[in-house]
């Protein structure tokens, strides 16, 4: 490792250290929640390691205790992390020149929350250095020191959850913190009508089917949640192109996205600075 | 589930989610997924987690239950509140945490 390896590594870390905080006690509910499901202790750490992925683990910890058959399971493993194919997508070409086992670790590491940081890095770099070059080797230690801080508060947070989760009684009703931390994950992913209209019908569809044979109904749901999102998306596309859209959603829409705009700084304070100089710029072509 | 079964289905999700991370970063430049599949991917997460929500909620003992005696849908709505608002997933597990014990305590009283 050279010192500049060392010193991106170093950088990696401490950019996910906030992330971290907000990772930790997930880790604690999965520990307790799969322990409170009847997993064994070593099988609850080990699917930490081995499948490392949050709601995946969560889903399947649910799946398990209500005795799921496993093909329905690692079918909806897949569904689940499908998204994570955007993640290889992303980072895809800023990792070309590393070596197999190299591409393989990195692909390991990569966690929603390690992806969120690393890949403004990667971009960060190839704006400072032209967009065609190739990022410094450097560039990939900060996305092991980020992946690999994530990897580490994962396991031990797991095994703190499970040490815990065997000492609490179930009149805590500690399995509801499952639900309360999809919906913590579902409000932010509803942007707009059609991921709104593809949510509700996948709610609707897992209602009427949670009694259906081998759990079914949940794979049901979340495959006609995504055709009815897609459908919705095809609609609006084509009515705003008649400019054919009702005036009632149009200004829910707005109201919707005005609130959305009050709300982002907290969340990104790096859009704030870029939407005070449009204002600004705006404002001087005025005068 | 027998503890083979339970290990087995453990690696064979973990191999699916590391196949998932790093089919496009080794099959870059030849491989792009189609347009169809890039649009629909957007909708996985509210579809998937949204599915897994609704039952929890409206069905916590088997039939369907929209009565005010429901404490985990009322706790599920105050939770979402507080989602919306806040987008803070620590707040959201504590306000709904909060709600479903302060009602539970209530309906005990009742």
């Amino acid at each position: 490792m050279t010192p500049t390896s060392r010193s991106e590594f170093l950088a990696g870390v401490r950019a996910e250290a906030p992330i971290l905080l907000g990772v930790a006690p997930f880790g604690m509910i999965y520990g307790a929640l799969a322990i409170a499901a009847g997993l064994p202790r070593d099988a609850a750490q080990a699917m930490s390691a081995i499948v490392f992925a949050g709601s995946a683990q969560f889903i399947a910890t649910q799946l398990i205790a209500t005795g799921t058959p496993p093909l329905v399971i690692l079918l909806t493993t897949l569904v689940v992390n499908l998204r994570h194919i955007l993640y290889s997508a992303s980072v895809a070409p800023y990792l070309q020149r590393l070596s197999i086992g190299r591409k393989a670790l990195l692909a390991y590491l990569l966690t929603d929350e390690a992806y969120a940081v690393g890949i403004l890095r990667y971009q960060n770099g190839a704006a400072s250095a032209g967009r065609h070059s190739a990022p410094r080797r450097s560039e990939h230690w900060y996305l092991l020191g980020a992946g690999l801080a994530l990897w580490c508060t994962w396991q031990l947070s797991t095994a703190a959850g499970i040490f815990l989760g065997s000492q609490m009684p179930p009149t805590w009703s500690l399995d509801f913190t499952l639900p309360l931390t999809f919906i913590a994950l579902l409000i932010p992913t509803v942007s707009d009508r059609p991921a709104l209209v593809a949510a509700l019908a996948a709610g609707a569809v897992a209602v009427i089917g949670a009694g259906w044979p081998y759990k079914t109904g949940l794979l049901a749901a979340a495959l006609t949640g995504i055709a009815v999102g897609v459908w919705a998306e095809t609609r609006q596309n084509a009515s705003r192109q008649h400019g054919a859209i009702l005036p009632g959603f149009e200004a829910l829409a707005g109201l919707v996205g005005k609130t959305r705009n009050r709300l982002k700084p907290r969340f990104r304070p790096t859009h704030s600075p870029s939407a005070g100089q449009d204002a600004s710029q705006e404002k001087s072509e005025e005068a | 589930m027998s503890p083979t079964t339970l290990w087995l289905t453990l690696i064979a999700a973990g191999l699916i989610t590391y196949a998932i991370r790093l089919s496009l970063i080794v099959t870059w430049g030849r491989v792009t997924p189609p347009p169809a599949l890039q649009r629909a991917l957007r909708f996985v997460p509210p579809a998937v987690l949204a599915a897994i929500i609704f039952p929890g909620l409206l069905r916590p003992d088997g039939p369907l239950n929209l009565s005010p005696g429901n404490t985990r849908l009322l706790a599920g709505i105050v939770a979402t509140v507080v989602a919306w608002r806040t987008r803070s997933a620590l707040l959201t597990i504590a306000a709904g945490m909060a709600a479903l014990w302060g009602l539970q305590a209530l309906m005990a009283r009742i």
